[in-house]
């Protein structure tokens, strides 16, 4: 069984087909990269998928449960979490507020306080901010920023995280710490599907990879097949 | 050591409000009947407007029907009054103001900020408009004269909603909804999907914001011995709440309250000789503040704290 | 046959007044971003001074639009470019703007009001202009009401094409579709959003200067303005000018067949058309 399946998902604004007719599926452990140009969609079907966005047909699945439109937090309590593409963290909460308001709200297994914090020190820890756990969020750097979305998202104990780019505006190292961060969050169980512009790191990181343009699935495949692929090619070399 | 200083720190603030409240507590023992109906009147304004903060100030939602449930409490004393003892009818009135809140909280608080300010910006005249309707056509006569109570009674109903008040408030803030409340000011969308009931949230702090806001109403209502819609519903409720929340500060507990207790009592100076004049400073007030001291007075008061900290501060 | 025209006739005066205040609103608030609970001062400062200006020199009303219209219009841009150019300058969201714009707005609705009381004092002023019945397919209107409908259709058709032709109306739509790549097309953003605020503040004084043609004004009579507009903005669309336009129209007519059965529920009707909207379409008619 399939966690994530997704059937003729659509949406439109105005007259545009920002998703049209989508259909993908997303096994358990598995980790999906999503790619395509500016405007593809990818961001409009990860609303679709964690209930930002109401599709306008289709169907999501997770865990064979039909999830579609439902309101986001029933969805993250079902065990989807994402990251964003503009960052969203709570701005005058500290780090470790951040990361609380995901153990609190997030994850239903009903912990003690004293548990809940540790589960907190541990999650800053596995991202890398245990230095600046009492910094006010706004104050962080862009790369801390979008490591505390995603210590926050793990807080809320999901089966499967959408994250949205978190490579973009990375020096060359810390592209690869976050390589390094993908590969950590598969190794303890977590099914990813992540939206990303750098290609060097998607490709090394992902099972499998779909590529959308303008709504459309295009392509789909191992990164390899993705590589050599004549359609995707010129779909980028095209833009 | 820190923790201990932190301590220290809060059990002073606790000691200071015990002393407070013991003097508030005791007034009547010390204090003439026209300061007692001066101390009323500004812990009326504390409640009006520690109200809209508990609710507006964290979530960002702009709030403008103060008014309305403080009308809605004034009302419900009127036609209740003689049905039922006063403490009946101070609950009955916050019971109304909440349901109240919840109808609209339900209505507009899933959708962009703007349709909540529209729509509680409207509230005060649609209610006032049924009531003078209703006034007209089924009762015949306009406005109600309401039961009487004394001067020392009232004030003590108020003194006891302001301490639920802000026992609730004290308590929201350091609470799970409080953290909640944060979140959804902060970053809405990203509360929702770490699984924050946004709407719920917020609709529930509003309507219990209400409360006290009507139940005061009721209070004050039985000062006045004829009410009409006219009065009861008086935009200037609204607007003085928020602006002595905003000139106060609301970055901290203390900055409204403090906002409060100075307009207020600038409030009893000048009301019955230059009410004008007051109305136009308040105005001028509140948009000074927001432009020049938007953190409001407390702000002025954490000068060398912020200095230290921007000084300081590196991104980490 | 004749309660319906009589209905319908009433519903457009009235529908053409409120298509005005609303599209002011929409100005402010689909342009400049501004939510103006102020919006109705503007209004009743137009009528006051229309009315203090024929009454002390018998100037007539349509006259006195020629300073009331450009006063407005320079009051609402000045407005924007001293408080609310600040306000944005210091909000780091559009959101935080929002609130602090509105509260800023809420400010000022009492500054201008309380002048006003004190200037003006708190009577209720009215004087008599056109007051001519005019026989309108077998029903009587008042020359007056007429021409406020005249009035608004001219002004809204013209504020059409000035937006749709020339080039600061295209800057203005620019600047409301997408302030930032406007800016970088070398549209001068804070010009065009101070003017947008200010042609708001005149529409309003002009619906001020006919709404006083008609009815009686008083200082305190903007807030239920400002309401009605709310909910005509909402009707149209929020950020919708074409929307307002149409919308005012829709409510001046629910408003007349209410008014023909209760007069005093009308805002009650109002209400309850916003809640309606705001349950199933709160886009509105022609909400983006």
């Amino acid at each position: 069984m399939n966690l994530l399946e997704v059937e003729g998902i659509t949406k439109h604004f105005g007259g545009l087909a920002a998703v049209s007719r989508a259909d993908l599926q997303v096994g358990e452990g598995e980790v999906v990269g999503l790619i395509g140009p500016n405007g593809a969609g990818k961001t409009t079907l990860f609303n679709l998928l964690s209930g930002a966005l109401k599709p306008d047909s289709g169907t999501v699945r997770f865990r064979a449960e039909d999830i579609t439109g439902l309101k986001p937090h029933t969805i993250c309590r079902k065990g989807v979490a994402r990251t964003f593409q503009s960052v969203k963290v709570f701005g005058r909460m500290t780090a470790s507020q951040n990361v609380l308001v995901g153990a609190l709200f997030g994850d239903r297994s009903g912990m003690s306080a004293k548990q809940t914090g540790e589960e907190v020190a541990g999650l800053l820890e596995f991202v890398g901010l245990s230095a600046v756990a009492g910094v006010p969020a706004k104050d962080l750097t862009l790369v801390n920023q979008k490591r505390l979305e995603v210590a926050r998202a793990l807080a809320s104990k999901p089966e499967l995280l959408l994250i949205d780019e978190l490579m973009a505006g990375l020096n060359p190292t810390e592209v690869a710490q976050a390589m390094d961060l993908v590969a950590a969050i598969r190794k303890q169980g977590t099914t990813i599907f992540i939206i990303e512009h750098v290609m060097k790191a998607i490709m090394s990181i992902c099972d499998r990879i779909i590529v959308l343009h303008h709504g459309e699935k295009i392509a789909e495949g191992t990164p390899q097949e993705i590589a050599t692929s004549r359609t995707v090619v010129e779909v980028y070399l095209g833009e | 050591m820190r923790t201990g200083r932190a301590s220290w720190v809060r059990l002073r603030t606790a000691l200071l409000w015990l002393v407070l409240l013991a003097a508030m507590a005791t007034l009547s023992l010390y204090a003439s009947a026209y300061t007692v109906i001066m101390v009323t009147n500004i812990l009326l304004y504390v409640i009006l407007t520690m109200s809209w903060v508990l609710f507006s100030a964290p979530t960002g939602y702009i709030s403008l029907a103060t008014a309305a449930f403080f009308g809605v409490g004034i009302y419900t004393a009127a036609i209740l009054g003689e049905q039922l003892p006063l403490p009946l009818v101070i609950l009955t009135a916050g019971l109304a103001s909440f349901c109240l809140a919840a109808l609209v909280g339900a209505l507009t608080l899933r959708l962009k900020g703007v349709y909540f300010a529209f729509f509680t910006f409207g509230l005060v005249e649609l209610i006032k408009y049924l009531l003078l309707w209703y006034e007209v056509n089924i009762t015949g006569v306009r406005g109600r004269f309401v039961v009487f109570a004394d001067n020392f009674t009232i004030y003590y109903i108020i003194l006891g909603i302001l301490v639920a008040l802000l026992l609730t408030s004290y308590l929201i803030r350091r609470s799970r909804i409080g953290l909640a409340l944060q979140s959804i000011g902060e970053a809405e969308d990203a509360a929702a999907h770490i699984g924050i009931n946004v709407s719920a949230v917020k609709t529930i702090v509003f309507a219990i914001s209400a409360v006290f806001v009507g139940a005061a109403g009721a209070a004050m209502a039985t000062r006045w011995t004829y009410v009409d819609p006219y009065m009861a519903f008086d935009y200037t409720y609204s607007f003085t709440a928020i602006a002595m929340a905003v000139f106060g500060g609301l970055g901290r507990f203390e900055g409204p309250i403090l906002g409060a207790v100075v307009f207020a009592f600038l409030r009893e100076l000048l009301i019955t000789q230059f009410a004008y004049v007051y109305m136009l400073v308040m105005g001028t007030v509140l948009v000074v503040t927001i432009l020049y001291l938007p953190q409001g007075l407390v702000q002025l008061a954490q000068i060398p704290l912020w200095r230290k900290l921007r000084g300081k501060r590196e991104p980490a | 046959m004749q309660p319906i025209i009589e209905v319908v006739i009433s519903g457009l005066l009235v529908g053409g007044l409120y298509a005005l205040i609303a599209m002011g609103l929409s100005l402010q608030y689909g342009v400049a971003r501004v939510l103006n609970v102020a919006h109705g001062e503007f209004i009743m400062l137009g009528g006051m001074t229309t009315w203090s200006l024929y009454m002390a020199f018998h100037i007539n009303p349509l006259l006195s639009l020629i300073i009331c219209g450009p006063a407005a219009l320079a009051l609402g841009y000045l407005l924007h470019r001293t408080v609310y150019i600040r306000v944005m300058a210091s909000s780091d969201s559009p959101g935080v703007f929002e609130s602090n714009s509105l509260l800023a707005s809420f400010g000022l609705l009492f500054i201008i009001q309380n002048i006003a009381l004190v200037v003006w004092g708190a009577d209720t002023r009215a004087y008599s202009y056109l007051a001519v019945p005019v026989d309108v397919a077998g029903v009587l209107f008042g020359a007056n009401r007429l021409l406020t409908l005249g009035s608004a259709l001219v002004i809204g058709v013209a504020f059409y094409i000035f937006l749709a032709r020339t080039r600061i109306g295209k800057a203005i739509r620019a600047a409301a579709q997408d302030p930032t790549t406007a800016s970088l097309m070398g549209v001068n953003i804070n010009q065009v959003l101070a003017l947008c605020f200010g042609l708001g503040a005149a529409l309003a004084a002009v619906a001020g200067m006919l709404i006083s043609m008609c009815y009686p004004v008083t200082a305190v009579m903007g807030i239920h303005y400002t309401v009605i507009a709310m909910i005509v903005v909402v009707l149209g669309g929020l950020g919708s000018i074409p929307g307002s336009f149409i919308g005012g129209f829709v409510l001046g007519l629910i408003g007349s067949i209410v008014s023909y059965f209760q007069p005093a529920l009308t805002l009650a009707a109002y209400y309850l058309i916003f809640a309606l909207l705001l349950l199933v379409k709160p886009t509105g008619i022609m909400g983006r």
